[in-house]
């Protein structure tokens, strides 16, 4: 983990995102799909912490070496900004931070689940696992066409693509959820990735529950600092030993975590208690496919 | 005077010599190994622990964190591992960093603090103790234990006669009356105070009709805290003027530490700030020398209460 301060080479529009390559060698030299970075924010503004990018590219070779990309979705005031931001002007970068997405060693089959811009991850996990060898095939959603985070890179990245917009715009009508069963019969799915929205995670990790597929993800909660020190971003994980569960921290102890190991409901669920055993009971999990 | 023979160092009484007035808050502090990369520990004045309490807690469900303006709601429950694993697993990081490691103790009843500053007392990595008053008060049933001058009274003197090291109390935010609770916990035997801190906050999100956090209700920090920090610390220097107070809530820059130092502080913390930039404690102490520089001034000592106030300030209005 390092601290730099990265200038800005680019920003591009990209649908309803903004596309941020920054030069940061000594971040990109390490960075791993599902890490991410912590980018300051202007000082003297009313938003004030850090903003949370996953990496979506790091160039360690040719002529774009010691590049990171970054995809933003200009939700909020911090984000906005940085859209905003013009070539040539310098950000304060902690990174690359959490730990990132593992391949499996034996399995082969790879099923990508992304929704919106948590694309971004899963791009650069799909690069990684093709170089390894790895067959990857792909499921991408989004409201709209404009949402829909370079449809022409998912094709090149994999065997096949089902795109699905909620409006119909790009590829079929519908969610993710919509096609992932015929996508992971049709792949032969081994292991499933997915990055996205929390609601949608929690449904993807019932059907790998439900098929016994192995599975990880990259999860999304409100962070502070993202290097560990403020205890905020924590969601409720299954102790590997069964013994109980613990409130891991996403920015050091994730943001990748085994699904069958995350307590959904009291994550998401509408009455969330902190209870030292679930009533339901603890998941068993399986270890990742060595 | 030359710079180099201008001190940051802070004597704050009973053997407690700090390098610089600036140290990192409690709960902003990490459990030892988060910060080494991200600053020198050793240039930074002491390291506040999260709190620590009997049993280990786990915490408020989340999302913790939400943002405002130029500040923060959060509760973290505080979550923690209790005071045995600390005292295994993470007391002994900290201490390696080099800064001194101030530990943060609460508890909900007399019980639970005089058995928590036990199984301090024997541990050398130790260089003082704070008592977290602002939680909950098990024992008698109230919302905020350390908000009553006889409890805050009976606690800190229960701490204070156990321990070793010098015992700061950073008293809550959300009482009435801080000067009468100072006094209180000064005559107890708190050697210091910690005073400003969060207050009590809610967040609100109109999009979903939700509150932001998780726990619902929480606390405040950042920078929009600073002059109810600032009041705090310039009323209870005024009732405690013996006391070494140390200011936490508000503090992002060498500017506003200086600001807490003249209110009456003897030593500043950053929160918030070192969520955001984790080596500000030290750029913050580098630009207190350059202020005690501009105004010719020694050490931050020159600095304590130095606040011009206008002659018959705080005497009774006769109009």
């Amino acid at each position: 983990m390092k601290r730099v301060r990265a200038e800005v080479l680019s920003t591009r529009k990209l649908g309803a995102y903004h596309q941020l390559t920054v030069v940061a060698p000594e971040i990109a030299e390490k960075a791993r799909p599902g890490q991410f970075v912590a980018v300051q924010m202007p000082v003297g503004r009313e938003f004030l912490l850090r903003r949370h990018l996953a990496i979506h590219d790091a160039s360690r070779r040719g002529g774009w070496a010691g590049t990171l990309e970054f995809v933003i979705d200009p939700a909020g005031p911090g984000t906005s900004w940085l859209a905003s931001t013009r070539a040539h002007s310098f950000l304060d970068l902690i990174g690359p931070l959490g730990k990132g997405f593992s391949h499996p060693r034996r399995l082969s089959n790879c099923l990508l689940v992304a929704e919106r811009h948590g694309a971004a991850t899963l791009y650069f996990l799909a690069q990684e696992l093709v170089a390894a060898g790895k067959r990857v095939d792909m499921v991408v959603g989004a409201e709209t066409l404009e949402r829909v985070l370079k449809p022409i890179d998912a094709k090149r990245l994999s065997q096949t693509v089902a795109i699905v917009t909620a409006d119909g715009t790009l590829g079929d009508r519908g969610g993710v959820m919509d096609v992932l069963a015929e996508a992971a019969e049709r792949s032969k799915a081994q292991v499933v990735y997915a990055a996205g929205p929390a609601r949608t995670l929690e449904r993807i990790a019932a059907f790998c529950k439900e098929r016994g597929l192995p599975a990880q993800m990259a999860l999304e909660e409100r962070m502070g600092c993202g290097y560990g020190l403020c205890q905020t971003c924590v969601v409720p994980v299954a102790r590997k030993d069964g013994s109980g569960y613990d409130n891991l921290r996403t920015c050091m102890d994730g943001p990748v975590f085994n699904p069958a190991r995350v307590l959904w409901d009291r994550w998401l669920g509408e009455r969330p208690t902190m209870l030292p055993t679930p009533p339901e009971g603890l998941p068993v999990v399986r270890a990742w496919p060595g | 005077m030359s710079p180099a023979n201008r001190t940051l160092a802070v004597d704050l009484g009973a053997g407690l010599v700090l390098s610089t007035p600036v140290m990192v808050a409690s709960g902003c502090a990490g459990t030892g190994r988060e910060l080494s990369g991200l600053v020198d520990l050793r240039k930074v004045g002491g390291l506040v622990t999260r709190s620590i309490t009997l049993e280990a807690r786990k915490g408020s469900p989340p999302p913790r964190i939400a943002e405002t303006p130029s500040g923060t709601v959060w509760t973290t429950g505080l979550q923690n591992p209790g005071i045995h694993v600390f005292l295994d697993a993470e007391l002994p990081r900290l201490a390696r960093g080099g800064a001194p490691v101030i530990v943060s103790i609460a508890g909900g009843s007399l019980e639970e603090f005089v058995r928590l500053i036990g199984a301090l007392q024997t541990r050398p990595e130790v260089a003082a103790i704070e008592l977290h008053l602002s939680g909950p008060d098990d024992e008698l049933r109230r919302d905020v234990l350390g908000a009553h001058v006889d409890r805050t009274g009976e606690i800190v003197g229960a701490v204070a006669r156990m321990s070793l090291v010098p015992v700061f109390a950073k008293l809550p935010m959300s009482a009435s009356d801080l000067p009468e609770l100072a006094k209180a916990a000064v005559r107890a035997g708190a050697h210091g105070l910690t005073i400003g801190g969060p207050p009590p906050a809610l967040g609100v999100r109109s999009a979903t009709l939700r509150p932001a956090l998780g726990a619902v209700t929480g606390w405040m920090s950042g920078p929009a805290l600073k002059p109810l920090t600032l009041r705090a610390v310039f009323e209870v220097a005024r009732a405690v003027p013996e006391a070494p107070i140390i200011a936490v809530g508000g503090v992002r820059t060498a500017e506003d530490a200086v600001e807490m130092l003249l209110a009456g502080a003897s030593a500043v913390q950053m929160g918030t700030a070192v969520l955001v930039d984790p080596a500000s404690p030290v750029d913050v102490a580098k630009g207190i020398v350059g202020y005690l520089q501009a105004k010719g001034l020694e050490s931050p000592r020159d600095l304590r209460a130095r606040l011009r106030v206008p002659a018959g300030f705080g005497t009774p209005d006769e109009s």
